[in-house]
């Protein structure tokens, strides 16, 4: 009982893991930048509402409100003045800047928020440990499920807003080949800027539920940033359906691995990504990769 | 040497020549560092050596191989860790800490069989994730009392003032070394085909470049140069605390010295550590403000400045200060007909 009541526990906290990864993997699959101040910026976004929810009291689900275009405009901006650039200097010069202004998000956070670790719990009241009583063992935190819930909502809108809306279609076709898109006519800087736009807000979005769930902490993004990463790796990717079979994959692996150990649940994660890395590597599946080439290529 | 198209392929020039014999000289003159200056300077200085090891580390696996990593500091961390193993379990204490490197880079062996088959910014990632594994693991040995440390005992039974001149004649000659590799390497057929690697890897293979050896040379010496900038930091610095070897702060100062200095050049990434160690040791005590200006910098550098403050120097002016790459010479009519 316990088992299976951690076993749900573990999937509900891939949800998490898949919302936050979802940006990740999208501004992968359409720019081939791996952002590496992602998890800083969902730290940003929750830090955001969290100033919002202290100094006027507002509840942190109208914060969002407030929080989600401010972040794209943030991704559009990001876009515009900075990756633009980074990816005419070269395909590896995106790393550096985006580590650049990782080092420059968390400590400007610091500066002005200090370390301490603080939550949005308070500010939500009973729904943050409100939970639904499935069995006398089982316990469904209402918070989880909503988070898991907003992930596949999330992804399947997104998946179907690539397949089914004309500005989805100029996405696709620009990831496939920009040139060539262009040359039909579609404008790629701007379609760049909108990517940038989504994969930033939906980094605030999973951010602030982070911070509804437990605590953060100005220097919380790099470790959200290895989560998202290793979720996506998990789930192939560039793939949006596989993003959260791998946040699945490691909340469950995290879930078990606090069991064995204090420490258990961030080695069982990082073990389940390094094997599942090597299992690629053995199956001689390393070639399926070319996935990455395309976030949108069918499969086989 | 000549070719028949005309032009002339020269290694050595002049102003090179001139430089190497200056920069032999100011090595001897630094070789005799404890007894010239006094203990803080000899204290700085260790710490520069230990700089431009890390920069010259990150800046052969960056800008020669093409291969960014965010997790250098896994082997900064595991030298040190495995120095403190071997000290005590009875090795004697200056020959644990260069053992201890040797250990740690036979370590990443393994590690460079999963990780070098990663590209670009999964390589980059994945090296964080192998990092922070790394963390975990050894914070679980008893040994280590948790985050809280435990310290190089054996090297507090030296005299302090000779611990630091020893400290600095292991940083000094430590990075010598590792500098003679790596300028050998880069002058050597290595150097040309990680570069290969760097620009255009599919291209290279189909030439018949090795790549994975290539890569695996390079990565493996990278992470014997960082493990021994770990150890040599130990020395000085004598605890051991998980949080501060592997942080990742190390790869954001590598990152930084490299970018400032320019990246893919020989000279770069020394000029980025001179500057880094002068910037920390005026604004270090700034906290916050130091790191932000450090991110800042580095992400200009990358965008407006890509070849560094050395690289646009080498570029303008056509200055090679060290004999590591060749280049080619239209002759003059002197030369042409002396041929």
């Amino acid at each position: 009982m316990i088992l299976l009541s951690q076993l749900i526990n573990g999937v509900l906290l891939g949800g998490y893991y898949a919302l936050l990864a979802c940006g990740l993997s999208f501004m992968f699959g359409v720019m081939r930048i791996i952002n590496l101040a992602h998890g800083d910026l969902a730290i940003l976004g929750a830090c955001l509402v969290f100033f919002i929810a202290d100094q006027t009291g507002l509840s942190p689900f109208i914060g969002l409100i407030v929080m989600l275009p401010v972040l794209a405009v943030g991704g559009w901006a990001l876009q515009r003045w900075m990756l633009e650039r980074s990816l005419r200097a070269g395909l590896l010069v995106p790393l550096l800047t985006t580590f650049g202004l990782a080092i420059v998000i968390e400590n400007g956070l610091f500066e002005y928020f200090g370390a301490d670790s603080r939550s949005l719990a308070p500010y939500i009241g009973d729904f943050a440990f409100d939970s639904w009583a499935i069995t006398d063992n089982i316990y469904i935190g209402e918070l989880a499920v909503l988070i898991f819930a907003v992930a596949v909502v999330l992804l399947g809108g997104l998946k179907l807003f690539l397949n089914y809306t004309s500005l989805g279609r100029a996405i696709r076709a620009t990831a496939e080949d920009a040139d060539t898109a262009e040359l039909v006519g579609i404008n790629a800087r701007a379609v760049y800027a909108v990517a940038a736009a989504i994969a930033v807000a939906t980094a605030g979005l999973a951010g602030v539920f982070l911070a509804m769930r437990e605590t953060f902490s100005p220097y919380s993004g790099p470790t959200q940033l290895i989560f998202a990463f290793e979720a996506v790796v998990i789930g192939g990717i560039g793939s949006l359906s596989g993003t959260l079979v791998g946040g699945i994959v490691l909340g469950v692996a995290q879930t078990f691995g606090a069991q064995i150990n204090p420490q258990g649940f961030l080695i069982a994660g990082h073990l389940v990504f390094l094997l599942v890395l090597a299992g690629r590597l053995v199956v001689g599946a390393m070639r399926a990769r070319g996935g990455m080439h395309g976030l949108f290529a069918r499969r086989p | 040497m000549s070719s028949k198209t005309g032009f002339i392929v020269e290694r050595w020039t002049r102003l090179s020549a001139a430089t190497t014999v200056i920069a032999a000289a100011l090595l001897i003159v630094l070789a005799f560092g404890p007894l010239l200056f006094g203990a803080n300077v000899v204290d700085n200085l260790t710490n520069l050596f230990i700089y431009v090891i890390l920069s010259v580390m990150w800046n052969a696996l960056a800008g020669y191989a093409g291969l960014i990593s965010v997790g250098q500091q896994t082997f900064f961390g595991l030298g040190a860790y495995f120095a403190i193993q071997l000290s005590y379990h009875g090795v004697a204490v200056y020959p644990a800490l260069l053992l201890g490197a040797v250990v740690a880079a036979l370590v990443s062996l393994p590690i460079s069989a999963l990780m070098l088959r990663l590209r670009g910014g999964e390589f980059a990632i994945g090296m964080w994730v192998v990092a922070e594994l790394a963390h975990l693991l050894v914070v679980l040995d008893p040994l280590v009392n948790g985050e809280t440390g435990v310290s190089l005992l054996a090297l507090t039974t030296f005299n302090p003032d000779t611990r630091r001149d020893d400290n600095y004649w292991l940083a000094l000659a430590s990075m010598v070394v590792l500098l003679a590799i790596v300028f050998a390497l880069l002058r050597g057929r290595l150097g040309a085909s990680v570069q290969a690697i760097r620009d255009d890897e599919d291209a290279a293979t189909s030439v018949g470049v090795k790549v994975m050896r290539g890569k695996w040379t390079i990565f493996f010496l990278t992470a014997f140069g960082c493990a021994l900038a770990g150890t040599l930091w130990l020395a000085t610095s004598i605890t051991f605390q998980p949080n501060t070897y592997f942080g990742v702060q190390w790869t954001a100062y590598m990152i930084f010295m490299v970018l400032v200095g320019g990246l893919g050049t020989f000279e770069g990434p020394i000029v980025g550590a001179v500057v880094f160690f002068l910037i920390e040791f005026f604004f270090g005590q700034t906290g916050v403000w130091y790191l932000i200006g450090l991110g800042a910098v580095a992400t200009l550098f990358a965008l407006f400045l890509p070849r560094g403050l050395w690289g646009t120097v080498e570029d303008k002016s056509g200055l090679r200060l060290l004999p590591v790459g060749y280049r080619l010479r239209v002759p003059g009519p002197e030369q042409a007909r002396a041929d």
